[in-house]
């Protein structure tokens, strides 16, 4: 019976970690795409940023999914997800890199406005271009500052991805429920939390490896 | 023609004027120091100089070539490739270093050379390692900023500064966040430098080392340029008030 169980249950994380990586992927970039719209010097863009995160942190991620795969369809009539499970789980993608890459534009943000002016200007007096001076000076020193409140927003988002579940996307915790309807069993819903317990022990082990790493200076 | 040419200089931050109009010329191979008291505009005339900040008037040319220009009242400055060529006439040092702290010091030396001035890594290395042992820093090229001293940090910052080959070379208070013991290191090879003829611009409270160093001393106060002259002339023979005052509190 373990053995039935363990596999569906990896077949689930196999699920879940899907989202955490394409999530990862799409919310790594656009948080630095919306950190620079919310430092903005054009006041109107700042503004409509700083809105948007505003709504997006100010809401639980479960509002979140829920609004952004049922709300195209109360309001347009159609379905613009597509049918099926493929559409529910780009649904999920959606959601949750627009929910994360708001996290994570705010940690971005800290992590540039906390470089000094000093740096910026060095890199001026000394001839580099803006591109030059944000990619070779800043951004290094950002990635340093930013890794361990990163850290804790990422072990975040491996719990999280069981929240795709209330639009009907089968993760790791759907498959370990399945077993109580089909087998009268409560334990495999228990032994999911091994599994996350498992990968985000390996991610903090990482983490805190990549902090090591970068030991060998101080911003 | 002169290094540096500063015309009617005038800058304010909103209502407070910081700089009233200074006009002044370094010559080559000089060695100008501005004195003054806190406040009275030093670093903001090394920052316009440097365009760090924009001037509200007035015009700044390094040999003959505008960095900005007043046409009738209108500050013209100098678009991208000549603002680009124009920039690399001069270097400067900060009175906090400002090296990047995520890069060793021989990264530090040869970031711009080898991104800006597109020299190969091989040349900007050999030139960074003659700077170094110059500044007395020959053992220290893999170390990273926050192993060294503040005066071993500002003697790095002044060999980035001359791997680009500055016509003139300007100094915020170079020494002012260094102790007494390593403020003398940093002067030294300043003293070398000035030996050597690097044209140079320094703002400094040292004003022994004013004295002995420079050709020219500037005496700025509210926003003007209240005297200069010979080092020997106005420290030993200040004409004004203010300056006998100046140097009185700086007790010399």
């Amino acid at each position: 019976m373990f053995e039935t169980v363990f596999k569906a249950l990896m077949e689930g994380f196999g699920e879940s970690l899907k989202i955490f990586a394409l999530t990862l992927i799409g919310a790594l970039p656009l948080g630095l795409i919306i950190a620079f719209g919310s430092m903005s010097k054009f006041s109107p863009l700042k503004y409509f940023t700083r809105a948007i995160v505003w709504i997006i942190r100010g809401t639980p991620l479960m509002l979140q999914l829920i609004i952004i795969f049922y709300g195209p369809g109360l309001i347009l009539g159609t379905n613009i997800w597509g049918i099926g499970s493929k559409g529910r789980f780009i649904a999920v993608i959606v959601a949750f890199v627009l929910n994360y890459g708001c996290y994570f534009s705010e940690i971005y943000r800290g992590g540039i406005e906390g470089i000094s002016q000093g740096q910026y200007e060095a890199g001026q007096v000394l001839g580099m271009n803006k591109g030059q001076i944000f990619f070779r000076i800043v951004l290094p020193q950002v990635f340093k500052r930013i890794i361990p409140p990163m850290s804790n927003e990422i072990i975040t988002l491996v719990k999280d991805t069981s929240l795709a579940r209330v639009i009907g996307v089968y993760e790791l915790i759907h498959f370990g429920e399945a077993f109580i309807k089909s087998n009268g069993l409560i334990w495999p819903l228990f032994f999911t939390g091994v599994f996350y317990l498992v990968f985000s022990g390996i991610l903090t082990l990482l983490f805190g490896y990549i902090e090591k790493k970068l030991n060998y200076y101080r911003v | 023609m002169a290094v540096l040419e500063i015309k009617d200089l005038k800058k304010s931050f909103g209502k407070n004027e910081v700089l009233k109009g200074i006009s002044f010329c370094v010559q080559k191979g000089q060695t100008v120091a501005i004195i003054g008291s806190s406040g009275s505009g030093k670093s903001t005339l090394l920052r316009c100089a440097t365009n760090l900040e924009k001037a509200d008037s007035g015009s700044i040319a390094y040999n003959g070539e505008y960095l900005v220009l007043d046409i009738d009242g209108q500050q013209k400055y100098a678009q991208k490739e000549e603002l680009s060529k124009i920039r690399s006439n001069f270097g400067l040092v900060f009175q906090n270093f400002n090296l990047f702290p995520h890069l060793s010091v021989m990264q530090n030396i040869i970031e711009a050379p080898v991104n800006v001035k597109k020299m190969s890594k091989a040349e900007a290395e050999k030139k960074a390692r003659e700077l170094l042992s110059q500044m007395g820093l020959s053992d220290k090229e893999n170390a990273y900023p926050c192993e060294l001293s503040g005066g071993q940090q500002q003697r790095v910052a002044i060999a980035r500064a001359l791997a680009l080959d500055p016509e003139v070379l300007f100094f915020d208070e170079p020494t002012s966040a260094l102790d007494p013991e390593l403020t003398g290191e940093v002067l030294a090879v300043i003293r070398k430098l000035a030996d050597k003829n690097m044209t140079m611009v320094i703002v400094t409270h040292e004003m022994a080392f004013a004295r002995d160093v420079a050709s020219h001393v500037i005496f700025m106060d509210k926003g003007v340029i209240a005297e200069e002259g010979e080092p020997k002339e106005v420290f030993y023979n200040p004409k004004s008030q203010r300056l006998q005052d100046f140097l009185h509190s700086a007790s010399l």
